[in-house]
């Protein structure tokens, strides 16, 4: 497997959302609005990607019966230290998305990779790794998000086009569920090939 | 892969990887503390300053007790005499606790609110500090409208589809009204 391909599996052949159905509870909780679903995911993404890291370089002197409670140790430290980062550096950020952040922690995706890639390979696949399923999860999210505040809110990224409240349902849960599956759909009969 | 396990590595393990991120997290906490409580500082003089008229000088906090809760509150006097006040003011919105700094005037109206803390859902009850016309309407809100959404007979037109969440919004400024006739009260009593 080549570097590059490691990189740019997360996109499509492993696309965290469309494909591999993983981290819903964030997925449609957070993306009531492109830049909640962009934010959630950037910062799902730096989690990922450092314990990708430190978990690979751990993983040899690890005792395989206690291997999840460290992984979740490391995991929950992390999105910790970022939610500490955020509420001193990037406040208004964090009076958005302060709520989901410690979700973060219990995102199958973080602990999926640990699992399934970080703890069989070297630091730099696992970080590419973290980067490319990262960003993976960072676009689903943000168009998710995207197609969710256009039907919603009649807006995208908060510039408002269509006057209007929109349709409100796509702002609450079902319509989450509803473009979630659409896009699912698509997704797979297109680029998954 | 995975070493093999027996009791003594399991155990020095995870209390070496707990080690490690605890002292870690010690450390951000000590490092992050300070910028914390600057931005929350910032963050709650600067919604001071939006709720009351501009040109005061603004005291330091201060505590009333209405109907058993108690609140802060910050008064704005202009040459010597208090002209309006701020009040911290708290409810409990749809999704947990609503936090609003409201500005008073003398004579009961309403100048100015804003939102200090909240966990109303995103793209509903969230609106309360993002939706304008909400916003707009509590900008010299008169002491003779009824603070309350117009489906409880009141006033306030309540954000579309978060009727808890502005009913909430408005039980907060009513309280914070009334924290200020009290104090009103008081002081023309002594």
């Amino acid at each position: 497997m080549s570097k590059l391909s490691i990189l740019t599996d997360g996109f499509v052949k492993n696309n965290p959302t469309f494909v591999l159905v993983l981290g819903m509870c964030p997925t449609l909780a957070t993306t009531t609005s492109a830049m909640n679903g962009l934010e959630m995911g950037l910062a799902t993404m730096f989690v990922l990607i450092l314990s990708n890291i430190v978990i690979s370089l751990i993983a040899p002197v690890v005792p395989d019966k206690v291997h999840i409670p460290v992984y979740i140790v490391v995991i929950a430290t992390f999105v910790t230290l970022l939610q500490l980062l955020m509420q001193a550096f990037v406040p208004g950020v964090y009076q958005t998305l302060g709520l989901f952040i410690p979700l973060i922690v219990v995102n199958c995706i973080v602990l999926g990779r640990a699992e399934a890639f970080a703890n069989k390979h070297g630091v730099l696949e696992s970080a590419l790794d973290g980067i490319g399923v990262g960003l993976g999860f960072t676009l689903s999210l943000t168009v998710i998000g995207i197609v969710r505040e256009i039907l919603g809110s009649g807006s995208v990224f908060g510039w408002k086009f269509i006057p209007g409240d929109g349709i409100l349902a796509f702002v609450m849960a079902p319509g989450a569920f509803m473009v979630l599956g659409y896009l699912m759909v698509l997704f797979n009969k297109y680029l998954k090939k | 892969m995975a070493a093999k396990s027996n009791l003594l590595n399991m155990a020095l393990c995870l209390t070496a990887v707990c080690l490690i991120c605890a002292a870690l997290l010690g450390g951000v906490y000590a490092l992050t503390w300070q910028p914390i409580q600057d931005a929350s500082a910032k963050a709650l003089k600067a919604s001071i300053g939006m709720v009351l008229p501009e040109g005061g000088e603004i005291s330091e906090a201060k505590t009333a007790t209405l109907d058993g809760v108690q609140y802060e509150y910050y008064e704005n006097r202009v040459e010597g005499s208090v002209n309006a006040y701020a009040v911290k003011s708290a409810t409990n919105g749809f999704g947990g606790q609503l936090l609003l700094m409201v500005g008073v005037l003398e004579d009961g109206t309403v100048y100015n609110t804003s939102v200090l803390s909240h966990s109303e859902t995103p793209g509903l009850g969230a609106k309360c500090n993002q939706d304008e016309n909400f916003m707009a309407q509590w900008r010299g809100f008169s002491p003779d409208k009824k603070i309350a959404v117009r489906k409880d007979g009141g006033d306030v037109d309540a954000i579309t589809a978060s009727t808890i969440t502005s009913r909430a919004y408005a039980l907060a400024v009513s309280n914070a009204v009334n924290v200020v006739k009290s104090l009103n009260n008081k002081e023309v009593r002594k």
